[in-house]
């Protein structure tokens, strides 16, 4: 990947450019976080279970709220790969035709098949979506809510769309990386699970 | 001949094309590379798999010269 800026920067001025180390630390806070949610309510289950069997539907519910939880964060990380509106055939085809003239053949067919492309970094393996992509780290997956503007008088086809983050990513991808709003971070399998079928594969093909 | 595009709502639109040895196609190119800029385009070459770089000017040996909207986080 190119070592220049990228421009986006200027607009998000006060947030810290991204690195691998500041990466990890984001991702262990995101640790603790589901932690601080998920120890209390396990701790509420089999203290309640403890103190009279008959609490058991309290216990039940307190585990509920501990993996649910993690779950609907899970649940939102997920949302970034989501298709937006296609725009009309005859340009979806074209930024479809310009999407495959950067990409090699196999992450056009991964493209495809998921509507995610695959682009190795130095963070992790990338999955390029429409409005967002994923970085997948070993066996955590980060989720990045990030677009491309829309011109004035149109909608980008969308094509376009993954095309604008893939060159956005190619060109500075720590930048990219403090451009994007970071949506989750957690287990690859917890976010796989929240992914629309047709998007594991993406995620099966680059872990 | 090279080619400077713009990714938009109909996929792309090229916006010109030049060779170096036509003044007058690089001339126009130039214009409508600056033109773009002012709208607040930004400039993308592709350097082979998995490479690309932001350019402030227009780079006349380059075959290929895409034109993107800024991105923001969502």
């Amino acid at each position: 990947m190119s070592a220049g800026a990228l421009p986006e920067l200027a607009s998000v001025y006060w947030r810290p450019r991204m690195t691998a180390e500041r990466l990890r630390r984001r991702e262990r806070l995101w640790t603790l976080t589901t932690l601080a949610h998920v120890v209390p309510f396990v701790a509420v289950a089999i203290g309640m279970l403890l103190l009279s069997p008959l609490a058991a539907p309290v216990s039940l519910a307190a585990l509920a709220h501990a993996w649910l939880i993690p779950e609907l964060y899970a649940r939102r990380g997920a949302t970034v790969t989501r298709s937006l509106t296609p725009a009309a055939d005859g340009p979806e085809r074209v930024s479809l035709g310009l999407l495959g003239d950067l990409v090699g053949h196999d992450a056009r067919e991964l493209h495809a098949r998921t509507g995610l492309v695959p682009e190795p970094g130095r963070l992790g393996t990338w999955l390029v979506g429409e409005a967002g992509a994923l970085l997948v780290a070993g066996k955590r997956v980060s989720c990045w809510c990030v677009r491309a503007t829309d011109p004035d008088d149109a909608r980008l086809p969308s094509g376009d769309r993954v095309a604008h983050l893939l060159l956005a990513l190619r060109s500075d991808e720590e930048g990219f990386a403090t451009v994007a709003n970071l949506a989750f971070s957690g287990a690859r399998w917890r976010v796989r699970r929240r992914l629309p079928k047709r998007q594991r594969a993406a995620l099966d093909a680059v872990a | 001949m090279s080619r400077l595009i713009r990714m938009d709502g109909n996929g792309h639109t090229t916006l010109a094309e030049w060779t170096a040895d036509d003044p007058a196609s690089v001339e126009a190119a130039v214009a409508a590379f600056r033109e773009e800029l002012e709208l607040g385009s930004i400039a993308m070459v592709t350097r082979g798999p998995g490479h690309a770089d932001h350019v402030r000017e227009l780079p006349l040996d380059e075959q290929l010269v895409i034109m993107r909207r800024p991105i923001a986080g969502g």
